[in-house]
């Protein structure tokens, strides 16, 4: 249906959506039909669906998309992810099997086809937004994927005809105490009826990247039971190259003005988290936000910020990249250009001024956009970083300090620096030992926050002076210190309130 | 030294336009991991060792200014840096084609400006460039879409997109800092060398065989480090996914000064991290247990106990080195198996003492990468041949055929190669190029047979793999 070429509506038919034309009404056309409960989104859908419809399943799917979104953003483990996402498949964008018998198979399948498909229009037009729905699609697809009934799983991926090779038996037999190497647990020796798939490497890098491959002269021996695996690296290759071809198809669907304005809609209602973080909506007014007044704030940053500033304190020198991640959180919390090199030059006292303006007053100026790119520059330089930026990417290497201490620290370690800045309730190192055990490094550090916020919290709960949405879980490191600095900073402006109550 | 001044003007290129559109994470890479510079971090430990009380300012006299004294260098770039064969190696091909003409350079000048985007048509065009501006040194970035000097006019900024680089690898001994003991920061010595010598077995046989790659060259970094570049022509044109794949594959220390225990695998061992243990479990026993004696020291051994699974083992091994100070590490490391198989512990679990024993080989000899700069297509990577401004070193070319005679030591200084040519007393044969007067030779000459075998490759890779087919049908 969804085809640029093929995308006009006819003007004469209101509220119906047309898009059958030459290249559809061919002998493949039909009345799609969903033998398999997932779909590879290989052929778009052609059949007719209301303007309501058509807006309608695009916020539906577009909901699960971004709690999918949220769900990696917070850190969750995949079956946290299932259990938190299931009620909300189950409301918005169901799909039961073919053994559930149901009555509304196709209707849910017509509807998760369609919905997909109107998200890719609304998603194809910048390389961003491309590569944000590639990767929750893939999300999606993995998830129901990993919880279809085996026996449709597999009927579903045989149906996809992804040109597997299998291993010989002789080849098998030739590197057969590698491939056991690979078979995990199971006992080694006695030849399981597992199969072997044999592929070029690069058909799966993310089993190569977690070594559960065997590599021998740049192919890759896939078990079979990693074909989930492999099907979901089909799926995003495949679309990831078909929203290409849409984005280069879309100029055309400008045509079409009752379609557009609701894509757009669409688009504008999936925003980053990293770029909803804007500095406007972080600064804190009042605030003394100086080079000089750094060490007292210091007190509000979250774990990894105090980290970085003790050692450079301690120091007198961070290395790159955590000399970046605290440049941009200082910058996030509102710290000017001209302070923010003050606070460098006067924290890297080891070090003369010449080598200070050689070395290092380009980066900070190039993180506030004030050198750069026009880019860069218009955007007034680098994001501040998010939780899941810091989680994630650039791991600390061998002698760095960068990174989340709850997730990059071991225990022992993680634990002397809470108490070095005054965590000593036994319950609470307890508490985020258990966090950073199950990987929930978000949990460990608000936790630690309400401890430490304990009493305000329970103050602005009771007095109703903020709502449960300010409380939410802290997934910005500058959102940790302006939530912080308010709490902490609260009674004076009750006081002040109060009076003018006692006034009036 | 009234240059004539044919080229783009000095001016165009060091004003703040050129550093545009540097990513930002690169730029402050280029500082630290930049091993021109010693790092800045404070010395805790003694002073002992000379050339990291040199003060960092590259203004400094001595033998450090002379190679990167524009005299020396417009000699080095003139008589010795071998041109041709650099451009065959980017060219894959004898006359210039746009894997040569669309390649970034990026040049590091004595000012400190730096320039990107430099490209040129020629190897004689970047010759002549290089004498003229004199770099301290040169970096290889990607083949472009398009002529990177071009950029700016592209109409749709995303046409100018990197398509292809080698594959690239940098290891650095200052990774090593909390495990070697004879030096630090930006020292090395022969017996810190060795984990150098480890890391290029491990990774260069992984890279052949487990990925096929065939056209891998090592090069001497000039100071305390080694990079490898991947030339096959499939390799040049992985995007950033499979990049990153492979570092994965490859990345097994991982964690930060902070993190405890680096080395998490899981068991069976994968079929690469066996065969890395036993390549590198006799350089364990040699050049770590006997050379580097990490555990000599007791917080050092305490290290050493907190890889060890059992609080039993670890009280008996603690008291029996209290009771002789100074033990050797090989002692302690034959402790451990003396202790355990004396029942020493009754809650020992063999098959855990066992996996945290391999995991303690592979944390001391495991290559450590610096990762981030074989994930990404588009960076940029000193060239070889250049000089480290530091030491005078030539980034040679490392012959790996003959790796565990390579000294870092004893690789010629640009002021060594200089009088080399001046002492020469050979009979002058025509043609004859001034390297070959010196002790560079052997290395140019290991460079040009690795170009060539490349370029045969590269000639015509269709009827390769058509002659391939048929010998498989056969
Ligand atoms: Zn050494």
């Amino acid at each position: 249906m969804l085809r640029s070429d093929n995308n006009r509506i006819d003007p004469k038919r209101r509220n119906v959506l047309d898009h059958r034309k030459k290249q559809f009404a061919d002998p493949a056309y039909k009345e799609s039909s969903y033998p398999h409960r997932l779909n590879f989104y290989a052929v778009p859908p052609t059949a007719d669906i209301t303007l309501e419809q058509f807006e309608q399943w695009a916020i539906d799917r577009l909901r699960i998309l971004a709690e999918l979104e949220a769900c990696s953003f917070r850190n969750k483990s995949a079956q946290e992810t299932a259990a938190h996402m299931k009620p909300l498949l189950e409301k918005y964008l169901p799909l039961d099997s073919n053994s559930s018998a149901s009555s509304r198979l196709t209707a849910e399948r017509q509807k998760d086809h369609y919905s997909h498909f109107i998200l890719r229009l609304a998603f194809a037009s910048t390389e961003d937004l491309r590569r944000r729905f590639t990767r929750v699609e893939t999300m999606l697809f993995r998830l129901r994927l990993n919880d279809d009934i085996p026996r449709e799983r597999n009927a579903f991926i045989q149906s996809l005809n992804l040109d597997w090779e299998p291993a010989s038996e002789e080849e098998r037999r030739s590197i057969a105490s590698e491939l056991a190497a690979l078979s995990g647990f199971r006992k080694a020796g006695r030849d399981e009826e597992e199969s072997w798939f044999k592929v070029d490497w690069e058909r799966v890098p993310d089993l190569v990247e977690g070594r559960r491959v065997f590599l021998k002269a740049g192919k890759a021996y896939v078990p079979s039971r990693e074909q989930t695996s492999m099907a979901v690296t089909e799926f995003t290759k495949r679309l990831e190259r078909a929203l290409e071809l849409t984005a280069r198809a879309l100029p055309r669907l400008d045509e079409d003005d009752r379609l557009t304005p609701i894509l757009d809609h669409l688009s504008k209602n999936f925003i980053t988290p990293d770029a909803s973080y804007n500095s406007s909506s972080s600064s804190v007014p009042g605030a003394d936000i100086s080079a000089r007044n750094v060490d007292n704030l210091s007190q509000n940053f979250p774990l990894c910020m105090q980290n970085l500033h003790r050692l450079l304190r301690r120091d007198a020198h961070l290395k790159h990249v955590g000399r970046l991640q605290y440049t941009l959180f200082l910058k996030g919390i509102g710290l000017n250009l001209e302070e923010c090199l003050v606070f460098w030059r006067a924290s890297f006292n080891k070090i003369t001024d010449d080598t200070f303006n050689k070395e290092y007053r380009y980066y900070v100026r190039h993180a506030y956009g004030d050198v750069g790119g026009d880019s860069i520059r218009r955007g007034g330089g680098y994001s501040p970083y998010s939780c899941q930026k810091i989680l994630t990417e650039h791991p600390p290497g061998p002698g760095e300090a960068h990174g989340c201490p709850y997730r990059h620290f071991n225990v022992e370690n993680l634990t002397a620096l809470l108490q070095a800045v005054g965590i000593t309730d036994q319950g609470v190192l307890r508490g985020v030992k258990e966090d950073k055990e199950s990987q929930k490094f978000h949990m460990a550090c608000n936790r630690v926050f309400e401890y430490v916020h304990k009493k305000e919290i329970k103050r602005v709960k009771d007095e109703g002076i903020m709502t449960s949405a300010q409380l939410e879980t802290i997934v910005h490191p500058n959102e940790y210190f302006k939530r912080s600095y308010l709490l902490k900073n609260l009674g004076k402006d009750m006081t002040k309130s109060e009076n003018v109550k006692m006034e009036g | 030294m009234a240059e004539p001044v044919a080229l783009p003007t000095t001016t165009d290129c060091v004003n703040g336009e050129e550093k545009k559109e540097v990513k930002l994470e690169d730029l402050f890479g280029d500082v630290d991991s930049d091993d021109e510079f010693p790092s800045l971090r404070p010395k805790q430990q003694t002073p002992q060792s000379s050339s990291s009380d040199a003060p960092s300012s590259p203004t400094e006299i001595g033998p450090i200014g002379k190679a990167s004294d524009p005299e020396v260098l417009r000699m080095f770039y003139q008589r010795l840096f071998p041109w041709r064969h650099l451009f065959q190696w980017l060219n894959h091909a004898p006359t210039p084609t746009n894997d040569f003409a669309h390649r970034e350079f990026a040049l590091t000048l004595r000012s400190d400006a730096y320039l990107r985007y430099r490209s040129f048509p020629t190897s004689d065009l970047l010759r002549k460039e290089i004498l003229q501006l004199l770099p301290v040194r040169f970096e290889i970035g990607p083949v472009y879409t398009t002529n990177p000097r071009d950029r700016k006019q592209m109409k749709n900024s995303s046409a100018f997109k990197p398509l292809a680089k080698e594959l690239c690898f940098d290891i650095d001994l200052t990774d090593y800092d909390d495990i070697r003991t004879c030096c630090d920061q930006a020292n090395i010595c022969i017996k810190c060398w060795s984990f150098m010598t480890m890391a290029i077995k491990v990774i260069d046989v992984a890279l052949r065989e487990d990925f096929g790659f065939k056209h891998i060259m090592w090069v001497y970094s000039g100071r305390r480090g080694a990079h490898a570049w991947v030339c096959d022509k499939k390799t040049r044109a992985m995007d950033d996914q499979k990049r990153r794949a492979i570092a994965g594959y490859l990345e097994v220390v991982r964690g930060g000064a902070q993190g405890g225990k680096k080395v998490n695998v899981r068991r069976p061992l994968h079929p690469h991290l066996s065969r890395s243990l036993d390549i590198l479990a006799p350089h364990f026993q040699s050049d770590i247990l006997s050379i580097q004696d990490p555990w000599a020291l007791d917080d050092r051994s305490e290290h050493l106990l907190s890889l060890l699974p059992d609080s039993g083992l670890n009280a008996s091994l603690r008291a029996k080195w209290n009771s002789s100070p100074g033990r050797a590490s090989a002692q302690k490391w034959a402790d451990i198996d003396a202790l355990a198989k004396s029942g020493a512990s009754k809650s020992l679990d063999a098959k855990a003492l066992l996996e945290a024993k391999q995991d303690i080989v592979l944390e001391y000899t495991y290559p450590r990468l610096d990762i981030e700069v074989s994930k990404k297509l588009n960076h940029l990577l000193k060239s070889p041949f250049v000089v480290h401004p530091g030491t005078g070193r030539v980034c040679v070319p490392i012959d790996t055929r003959k790796l565990e005679n390579f000294d870092p030591l004893a690789v010629p200084t640009v002021q060594q190669l200089l009088s080399e040519i001046d002492e020469w007393k050979g009979e002058e044969g025509k043609g004859m190029q001034d390297w070959e007067k010196t002790s560079l030779k052997p290395y140019v000459d290991y460079f040009r047979t690795f170009v060539l075998a490349l370029m045969k490759d590269e000639k015509d890779p269709r009827v390769k793999r058509e002659r391939d087919e048929d010998s498989m049908e056969f």
